[in-house]
């Protein structure tokens, strides 16, 4: 390691890391704008200049940029010295000359890295006397806000919208102090990770719109760990609230999973929890059909009561904790638990479970998927199904710029330096998929095929990898034996595929690529998406014989069931309208718990108001199988409990003797964890509900939460006590230490001086490394250790078939990042991102049924009417449909269906974009 | 022909361009046929080196050395550039336009010879946006090279191809920093890149690439002719060959010419350029363009040479001179250069986005009458602020900042009287 001095003391620091890094790893306080841990060192804003010295003898040195300057051995500097300390305030004085000095109403006043920088260098006197520049804002869509006086140039957020997230809307304009961040026109912002602009962004420019309309200042905000429910890859988060209302999502770092970024689904999908369609009392359905409230002791007495009367089944959700699920399977019994997939689903999810247990092959975690160096994705859509994942892989075509970096001897960090040298070149990215991704762009190639053809790609990709590639014949378009060679000759080969395309044949064939890797002695990576944030959960505690949905319905049309109990799941999402109807009419009783008005709580006997995950705590486990433990951020209002509290206290009602020693929510994790050897290892996910941190619990509010005593006093003058937390190590409290504990408690960031999220490196072993208190959540799939080497087999069985049967098309699912989940479409400003539901047609197929775009088209007999949307990559027979969306549920992934032209088909009316309000200069605030 | 003026012996006093048959009838494409088939590159390279020619572009770096970080053969395969810098811009200078308008195929043989030298397949010209007489008369020439087979596949029959190809820059003063060149030529922001890695071995595309002016590739081929001896032979002082110096102002006659290398600026001043107007007198001087040291009448006797106008504090620059007379007022002056560089900076680094605006609107407030004893403070921080190399991320910032600290030292009292009497004193009634 070498040895740097700073300020006449020798420190030991990393090997190829700048100064600025190792400064900051150190604990030293030096302040900088432009560079980013992971976007690395470009040397624009000058902010963390240090004076560096050629030998002990030179007394004058000179002025470095300290993100610029390898900390290599031996190197001296200093950055207390007068010129160094002067040259850092002239900066920040050059800085606010034209910043409109507006934090008062500045929404990011509070957490503002500018702020934290200028209080660092000491800036306090004005001697600018000229006009400051003013800029117009622009619209920039309903989930950020633009104000672009506050702009330092600091380049960050191009940097991290073009060069890291691939966004193409958002550009650096005009030039010297003119320099203007904004899109060419007034409009939503294209990237599905625009949201990160909002953390990126080292002052008030992007800002989060939802968090600006309902404004809390960061200080105000209680916070807990948290992770993201909105799809599979379980990206750590902090949700922040105040007055009972989710105010904003903040990235919480993971090394292993999200890193710095989230997609924008996770960042503003979170909006449903201060829906108004949220359960707050039990609702007892009268013999009129309405709705009476009942208080929870008489609903938890009506719940025992109808669980106790006869044959109980049960639905659990992949949306739900392991623990809730867990309660659930036993009220039921694992014979009558139903894991609540859809029928086609659950097979796929636990194929996924079981490729992936059996397979020799590592299943990556994001930051080993950002280190893949060839990448072969089947069939899955990752940047609609687990968005952070195509955030990863546009990392992982870099690996090629880094290879000739190392040629040239260029750090990692020389960002700049290192885009100009590969320019175009990047590690290969190969994407078969029914139609165009939102990857295109940096994938050396990407094929439009059905499923069956992925599958047989795939199949022939692993023959090639095997050498028994020889009676594949060589013309095939698609050049399975190139794919084979580019992984076969990478050392960190990848393949990606997953349930979003609906077909077990693609997943299998992945597998038999990973598989084929293995056996050709490299250690291959196997990554398979699933759906929800529980799925991969779900399937393990179910286990391959658990009962579908189908299989209910069969048994509630047989008279076996008597109640049907319902966990957080909307039934009529997950299958056909006419037998989800017929499942629940054929139980006598319908218990529903979930947290949100829906169609399924609409037909329940007895409605239970189920804390969402911002009021509850509890485990999922992620596509990588990762378990992880979110905890609430506040209190459930009115009625609403956690699920696993209402089933743990019915369960005990009932006297069933396996609860009788589950008190706290930490028994049931290990009570499941005992049950289920699937599941053994979630109770590491998180320490308990003893941990302390020097004797204290851990605080959700900052030490500088305001108004505790002041924010009911409209109701009542006599404050409340606060509420203890009965069942995590976190307390609803200032008091406390947030420092050293383990990361999966990390509730907030924030240090003396660093205000921002920037103090995260306070937190970390050093600068953009892991947290000082661990990584968050354990891998519950042992890493490539389920098979030995070679002894897998790549001969899957997917049957080839070629073309389509007369007149039919097969329904293929395009899932989309805004609208394909349930409860992100829910939140307001992402709803507005929702397009209505549609069919996806290649050209040629729409004009053999006469449809033009935007026209109705009605599929199958009565299955659903959708519009039209013309897609050239689409692949000819198949019709690509809006997976999740309203009117989509009685379509099957795979099915054959007859298209034809819907009668009296009303066209969607298109928004211009006067109906935006985009008023000249307006803030649009 | 005369040896002892190479680069402006097709100088016309018309002006006019010199075609390709007059160009060869002149010993054009001599030094050409002596290099490609009958000398290696590395050949080409010693005697380049040998010959101590130094960047005529302003920094004055040695060609040679320059040109022996490319890669050669097998360490680097595939495409090398060579991009020759002709967008002249800096104030006060128009060296590279004679050669340009005048004897476009110099410059294309010089390049042939340096791209060469280097191995590179592909030259760019990148010529300033107003130049457009000159791009015209350059795309000609090269048809012309190309028909007569000096440039494309197998040149004179050997085995070196060479394409080159002529680029118009959209107008900025920055593209005339070498990187920032690239990043323009890329179709990117005209902002300079970071060095290391020098363009040398990560330029253009991310491939090796050499960039030099016009005037020092116009030496190339002459050089390769007659010898290293005979170029350095040239000069009058340390420095080798000629160089083009300009002078422009109030003398009687403004102008550009091609003198040994460390002609005293005296002669250059006085008997080139004819002496100052009938009733101005000499104040200063920028040796060497917008963004050189002033100089003041006692250093006239100096050798204009890299080594000793760099001694004297200044810079030779471009060697292109703009006098200050005793009737122009040297804050305006240096407020008018201020707010160019100010408007010509990209905007990537604070110290020159932020910092020349600032300074801009100092002098423009002295100027006008509107300053402040604190200003010159100000300024002074500003200098120290901006005005050392590595402090901003180009040289264009510390570049702006030459001709303002050497006003504050030599012209100080003007500043001052600017201040203390609230008015422009070169000015009726201070108004501008």
């Amino acid at each position: 390691m070498p040895t740097i001095t700073i300020d006449g003391v020798a420190y030991e620091v990393e090997q190829g890391r700048n100064l600025l890094e190792s400064c900051l790893s150190l604990g030293l306080d030096l302040p900088y704008f432009c560079w980013h841990p992971a976007m690395g060192s470009i040397g624009a804003c000058r902010q963390c200049a240090v004076v560096q010295y050629q030998n002990a003898e030179d007394t004058r040195g000179r002025i470095v940029m300290g993100c610029m300057t390898p900390a290599s051995d031996g190197a001296i500097f200093s950055l207390s010295t007068d010129k160094a300390q002067r040259f850092r305030e002239a900066i920040v004085e050059s800085l606010m000359l034209n910043h409109p000095h507006d934090c008062p109403v500045c929404a990011e006043g509070g957490e503002c890295h500018l702020q934290d920088m200028t209080v660092m260098v000491g800036h306090r006197a004005r001697h600018y006397r000229g006009r400051k520049n003013t800029h117009r804002n622009q619209y920039l869509g309903p989930l950020i806000n633009h104000e672009m006086n506050r702009c330092i140039t600091c380049y960050r957020c191009t940097r991290y919208y073009r060069d890291y997230a691939g966004g193409t809307d958002l550009a650096a304009m005009a030039a010297h102090d003119h320099i203007y961040f904004g899109r060419h026109e007034d409009g939503v912002l294209q990237s599905e990770f625009a949201g990160n602009l909002v953390e990126v962004c080292p002052t008030g420019v992007f800002t989060d719109k939802s968090l600006v309309h309902d404004y809390t200042r960061k200080w105000d905000l209680q916070s807990a760990p948290s992770v993201c429910t909105g799809c599979a890859v379980g990206c750590n988060t902090i949700p922040g609230e105040r007055y009972g209302r989710l105010k904003r999502v903040h990235n919480r770092f993971n090394a292993e999973v999200n890193g710095y970024f989230l997609c924008d689904r996770g960042r503003f999908g979170a909006g449903f929890v201060n829906s108004d369609k949220a359960l707050e009392f039990p609702g007892l359905r009268e013999a009129d059909g309405r709705y009476r409230a009942l208080d929870h002791h008489e609903a938890l007495h009506r719940m025992t009561a109808l669980c106790a009367a006869g044959k109980v089944a049960a639905v659990g959700s992949p949306r739900a904790s392991v623990e809730a699920n867990y309660l659930l399977r036993l009220l039921a019994g694992p014979d009558n638990f139903a894991p609540g997939f859809s029928d086609a689903e659950q097979d796929l999810a636990g194929l996924a479970l079981r490729l992936q247990q059996q397979s020799a092959a590592l299943v990556p975690d994001i930051r080993t998927i950002e280190s893949a160096d060839a990448v072969l994705v089947l069939g899955e859509d990752v940047t609609n199904t687990a968005p952070r994942i195509a955030l990863a892989l546009r990392q992982s075509v870099r690996n090629r710029a880094y290879e000739l970096a190392a040629g040239l001897r260029l750090e990692t960090w020389q960002d700049a330096a290192i885009r100009n040298l590969a320019q175009q070149q990047r590690s290969p990215l190969f994407i078969a998929a029914v139609a165009d991704t939102p990857l295109d762009d940096v994938a050396t190639r990407r094929m439009s095929l059905a499923p069956a053809q992925i599958a047989a790609l795939g199949l022939a990709v692993a023959a090639g990898i095997s050498g028994t590639a020889g009676d594949t014949p060589d013309a095939a378009p698609d050049d399975p034996a190139a794919i084979a060679a580019a992984l076969a000759g990478a050392s960190r080969p990848l393949v990606i595929a997953g349930t979003g395309c609906g077909s077990a044949a693609v997943m299998e064939a992945a597998a038999s690529v990973a598989n084929a890797l293995c056996s050709a002695g490299k250690q291959a990576m196997l990554c398979l998406c699933v759906a929800e944030a529980n799925s991969l959960g779900q399937a393990m505690l179910a286990g391959p014989d658990a009962p579908d949905l189908g299989e209910l319905e069969r048994r509630a049309r047989e008279g076996q069931i008597d109640t049907l109990v319902v966990l957080e799941n909307d039934l009529y999402r997950r299958g056909n309208r006419d037998r989800v109807d017929a499942l629940l009419a054929n139980c006598a009783n319908v218990i529903v718990l979930d947290g949100l008005d829906n169609a399924t709580t609409s037909a329940a006997t007895l409605a239970l108001p189920a804390a969402n995950f911002a009021e509850s705590e509890g485990t999922l486990v992620s596509l990588e199988g990762r378990a992880q433990r979110y905890f609430p951020v506040f209190q459930p209002r009115e009625e609403r409990r956690p699920s696993w509290v209402w089933l743990l206290a019915c369960l005990k009602e009932l006297e069933r003797p396996e609860v009788h020693p589950l008190h706290h929510f930490d028994d049931i994790t290990r009570a499941c964890a005992a049950d289920v050897p699937a599941l053994a290892g979630i109770t590491a996910a998180a320490p308990d509900l003893h941990y302390l941190n020097l004797g204290v619990k851990i605080p959700r509010q900052p030490a500088r939460y305001s108004g505790r005593t002041a924010m009911r006093a409209n109701i009542s003058v006599h404050e409340p006590k606060q509420r203890e937390d009965e069942e995590t190590a976190l307390a609803f409290t200032m008091e406390g230490l947030n420092r050293t504990q383990p990361g999966a408690l990390l509730p907030w960031v924030w240090s003396p001086g660093w205000n921002s999220n920037q103090s995260l490196h306070k937190f970390q072993t050093r600068a953009g490394g892991p947290l000082k208190g661990g990584t968050a959540g354990v891998r519950l799939l042992q890493p490539g250790a389920a098979l030995a080497r070679g002894s897998t087999d790549t001969s899957a069985s997917a049957a080839p078939e070629s073309g389509n049967p007369a007149g039919l098309w097969q329904l293929v699912p395009r899932p989309r990042i805004f609208g394909s989940d349930e409860l992100s479409a829910l939140s307001p400003g992402l709803a507005e991102l929702v397009t209505p539901a549609f069919i996806e047609l290649c050209p040629a197929d729409a004009d053999s049924l006469g449809l033009a775009s935007g026209d109705g088209v009605e599929v199958g007999t009565g299955l659903a009417t959708l519009a039209v949307r013309i897609n050239a990559t689409m692949t000819p027979g198949c019709a690509g449909y809006s997976i999740g969306f309203e009117g989509t549920a009685n379509l099957a992934p795979l099915a054959r269906v007859e298209l034809r032209r819907a009668p009296n088909w009303q066209r969607a009316p298109q928004l211009i974009g006067s109906d935006r309000g985009t008023g000249a200069g307006g803030s649009h605030v | 022909m005369n040896l002892d003026l190479p680069l402006t012996r097709n100088v016309r006093p018309d002006r006019s361009p010199t075609g390709l048959a007059a160009y060869e009838a002149n010993g054009g494409y001599r030094g050409m046929k002596s290099a490609i088939g009958k000398l290696s590159p590395a050949d080409c390279l010693q005697i380049i080196t040998d010959s101590k020619l130094r960047g005529r572009g302003g920094a004055g770096f040695p060609t040679g050395m320059k040109w022996s970080f490319v890669p050669m053969e097998d360490a680097s395969p595939g495409h090398k550039y060579l991009i020759c810098n002709a967008d002249e811009m800096e104030p006060g200078t128009f060296k590279d336009r004679l050669l340009l308008e005048c004897d476009p195929h110099q410059l294309i043989e010089g390049m042939i010879c340096a791209a060469y030298t280097i191995q590179a397949d592909l030259a760019y010209i990148f010529i300033r946006a107003e130049y457009h007489r000159a791009a015209a008369l350059l795309r000609d020439a090269i048809a012309a090279c190309y028909e007569q087979g000096y440039l494309g596949k197998h040149i004179l029959g050997s085995d070196y191809s060479l394409d080159m190809q002529v680029h118009s820059s959209a107008g900025r003063y920055i593209c005339g920093e070498e990187t920032a060149l690239i990043s323009s030529l890329e179709g990117k922001r005209a902002n300079p890149r970071a060095k290391p890695p020098f363009p040398q071995v990560s330029g253009l595309w991310g491939r090796p690439t050499i960039v030099n002016n016009v005037e020092t590739l116009c030496n190339i081929h002459h050089i390769i002719e007659r010898g290293a001896d005979w170029f350095q032979g040239l000069g009058l002082t340390e420095d080798a060959g000629t160089k083009l110096y300009g002078v422009s102002g109030r003398v009687k006659k403004p102008g550009c010419w091609e003198l040994p290398i460390g002609t005293p600026i005296r002669e250059i001043i006085e008997h080139h350029a004819g002496g100052m107007e009938d009733g101005y007198r000499l104040r200063g001087f920028l040796p060497g363009g917008g963004s050189t040291d002033f100089l003041t009448p006692e250093h006239l006797d100096l050798a204009m040479d890299y080594g000793t106008i760099g001694k004297a504090g200044s810079r030779m620059g471009t060697g292109t001179m703009i006098i200050l007379d005793d009737k122009t007022c040297p804050v305006g002056f240096v407020r008018n250069l201020m707010a160019f560089f100010a408007r010509e900076s990209c905007g990537f680094c604070t110290p020159c986005r932020d910092g020349l605006p600032w300074s801009a609107q100092v002098l423009d407030d002295i100027e006008r009458g509107r300053g402040r004893p604190e200003d010159m403070d100000t300024l002074a921080r500003q200098v120290e602020f901006i005005g050392a190399i590595g402090n901003t991320h180009c040289a264009l910032a510390p570049g702006a900042m030459e001709p303002l600290q050497s006003a504050m030292k030599y012209f100080r009292e003007d500043f001052e009287r600017h201040i203390s009497g609230s008015a422009c004193p070169f000015c009726d009634g201070g108004a501008h």
